[in-house]
């Protein structure tokens, strides 16, 4: 290696000075103790240096065989400097040093694609069953939203511009033309622009889920909120395309993005649903632990849901506006239903299939 | 110690935490005060703020129509940067901090600059799901009370009031415990403490030994405590002429002598050595003196 080579030459070696004069020099015994450590002290600086700047390919093979030991003769020198020196300066950056050094060595061990591996091979999928009765809580509110939303509209069509705001209805609503709301379900001719709009419906659709789960902070009570008014929204919109005799056509048209999308904010709100439920019912834990616990996992489920909908941006985007037959439409969301369903169940880690 | 000394150093000393590390050792850890995380934050989103003004300068002096989704997608190229910019506004409201917070020094660019970083409470190892539920609990506690206010959001009436008392709940957290916890952080399990770097200093006693023209008898040295030998050594540390000056005159006041006009820092020197290795042979034994009043 070439750093290798440049460690011998003499400019580029770092201080390894062994300061013997300036031991016998020193007229305090703390101080003798102190020179006798700080050579050590500093590599391990320089080596966490070197870890904290993400460089970890800097340190050479020799230091990262000494690194537990260096940390251990540092904290053990904090432990007797604390007893024996009142050299304030030099007790401040040991506890500095060993702060650092304690962050490095007993921080996170993985790494960024580490934990996407995990997380894919089983992580995401054992914390979705996990949580599978805010899963039910959440299905219950979402189904109920739609029926209001359907029930309003039925008996009052004013309701409809009330759940649903005008730029988003363009033109479907409460007896409209049913050849005007047909129109609104044909696909596109072609692909251009499309993917602009994927990229919007995903970030624009993420919003939506991550609020989804920060509100379960009070409670879980605003999760329930935002995902009845949106599902009801659904349900009138539902409502007025049945009317018009296109009820079919227009599930078919909603399935091919909605069941990936409608799940993923299904696991969102169930995933703020936990955390709120648990805070308010924490049992034998403190709200605090409990909360953390809680938080941790549902954080697993809302990573997972955040890839969902870059599966369901991509749906809306291009595949929606491209396949127009509903029959067709029908079977690619039914498809990954199934897809997500099997997932969810199916996918355990090794370890776990071992127990 | 005037009464505002004493109250800074009681709210700092409220601040103070231990961490057992798994040797046993504790180590102090000192909670991020709310001053510098709210300083922190705000220099993050003018990072986040001015890399847009910058992107969006760049774009439009290439001649690019920004007003609208549609607007963009008229030009194969133009659909490509559509895409990329959205994504790019996504990723810097959720990705710039999980990204920074995921990295070694578990802080943002923000957090680094004033010295504070991530934790995880109680001593425990800071995982990924940790800063990933932090980060998006960041949303309604920053973005969307942002985005309220830059909308008027107040013009709405009483939804308007409504939703305003709820953010605040959110924005006033942090406020109402003892750890400076934001919602993101009980949910998460993390705080965020100081991560103080600190150069190590020359050795005290290297320089040539006085004592031959200064003898300091257990009279004179019983005088004084721990404390006055640290506001001795960070004087000595410091070396304002002025301060050692008025430091060796009230130490000469106090001990009772006259040492006319010698130099002030080479008494000062052996002073602190002789008192040091005073106290520290007496710490060996198991006797401490905090300071002067002990």
């Amino acid at each position: 290696m070439a750093l290798d080579y440049l460690s011998k030459i003499a400019w580029f070696r770092q201080a390894e000075i062994a300061p013997s004069a300036e031991i016998e020099a020193a007229s305090l015994r703390s101080d003798r103790f102190r020179l006798e450590r700080e050579v050590d002290w500093q590599r391990l600086e320089r080596i966490v240096t070197a870890l904290e700047k993400g460089r970890p390919g800097r340190i050479s093979d020799d230091d990262l065989l000494d690194l537990p030991v260096l940390y251990r003769k540092a904290t053990s020198s904090l432990a007797v400097a604390r007893e024996t020196s009142l050299d304030a300066a030099a007790i401040a950056y040991l506890e500095a040093l060993v702060q650092r050094a304690w962050f490095q060595i007993y921080g996170p061990r993985e790494t960024l694609s580490g934990w996407l591996r995990g997380f894919l091979g089983g992580g995401w999928s054992r914390a979705v069953r996990a949580i599978w009765l805010d899963i039910c809580i959440a299905l219950f509110f979402m189904v109920a939203g739609t029926a209001v939303g359907w029930l309003l509209v039925s008996r009052e069509p004013d309701w409809f511009y009330a759940l649903v705001p005008g730029a988003m209805s363009g033109g479907r609503e409460p007896g409209a033309d049913p050849e005007v709301l047909r129109q609104s379900l044909e696909p596109t001719a072609s692909a251009d622009g499309l993917s602009v709009f994927a990229a919007y419906l995903f970030s624009n659709n993420t919003g939506v889920a991550i609020l989804a789960f920060a509100l379960g902070f009070a409670f879980g009570i605003p999760t329930l909120l935002l995902l009845i008014s949106n599902m009801a929204l659904l349900g009138a919109m539902l409502f007025v395309f049945v009317e018009a005799g296109l009820g079919y056509e227009f599930v078919a048209w909603l399935s091919v993005h909605g069941t990936t999308e409608l799940g993923a904010i299904l696991l969102a709100g169930a995933a703020g649903i936990h955390v709120g439920r648990s805070m308010a019912f924490p049992g034998q834990r403190s709200v605090l632990t409990a909360a953390q616990g809680a938080g941790v996992r549902a954080a697993q489920v809302m990573a997972g849901a955040t890839i969902m909908l870059v599966v369901a941006g991509l749906l809306e985007g291009f595949v929606r506006q491209l396949v127009g037959e509903p029959s067709m439409r029908l079977g690619i969301g039914g498809a990954m239903l199934a897809v997500w369903c099997l997932y969810f169940t199916g996918m355990r880690k090794r370890r776990e299939q071992a127990e | 110690m005037t009464r505002l000394q004493s109250a800074i150093q009681t709210r700092s000393a409220r601040r103070e935490r231990a961490l057992i590390t798994p040797e046993g050792l504790a180590l102090p850890l000192r909670v991020a005060s709310r001053g510098s995380r709210a300083l922190a934050l705000l220099l993050d989103l003018m990072i986040l703020f001015f890399g847009f003004v910058i992107v969006i300068v760049a774009l439009v002096g290439v001649g690019l129509n920004l007003d609208s989704v549609e607007g963009l997608a008229q030009t194969p190229a133009g659909e490509v940067i559509g895409i990329v910019f959205i994504l790019a506004l996504f990723f810097s409201r959720y990705g710039y901090f999980l990204w920074f917070e995921l990295g070694a020094r578990g802080a943002t660019p923000g957090k680094r600059l004033l010295g504070i970083r991530v934790a995880a409470r109680g001593g425990q190892r800071l995982t990924t799901e940790m800063v990933i539920a932090r980060n998006l609990m960041r949303d309604v506690e920053v973005f969307i009370p942002v985005f309220f206010m830059l909308g008027n959001g107040f013009d709405a009436g009483l939804t308007g009031g409504a939703a305003f008392v709820w953010l605040a709940v959110f924005v006033l957290f942090p406020f109402c415990n003892r750890d400076a916890l934001r919602a993101g952080d009980l949910v998460a399990g993390t705080f965020v403490v100081e991560a103080p770097r600190a150069k190590l200093q020359d050795a005290m006693s290297l320089a040539p030994d006085h004592r031959q023209t200064y003898r300091f008898g257990e009279a004179e040295l019983s005088v004084y405590g721990e404390h006055e030998l640290q506001v001795l050594e960070g004087v000595l540390r410091n070396g304002d002429e002025a301060a050692l000056h008025e430091v060796a005159q009230a130490i000469c006041r106090k001990i009772g002598w006259d040492t006319g006009r010698s130099d002030e820092r080479e008494f000062l020197t052996s002073f602190y050595a002789a008192l040091r290795a005073h106290l520290e042979s007496g710490m060996r034994f198991g006797k401490r003196k905090k300071d002067k009043f002990s």
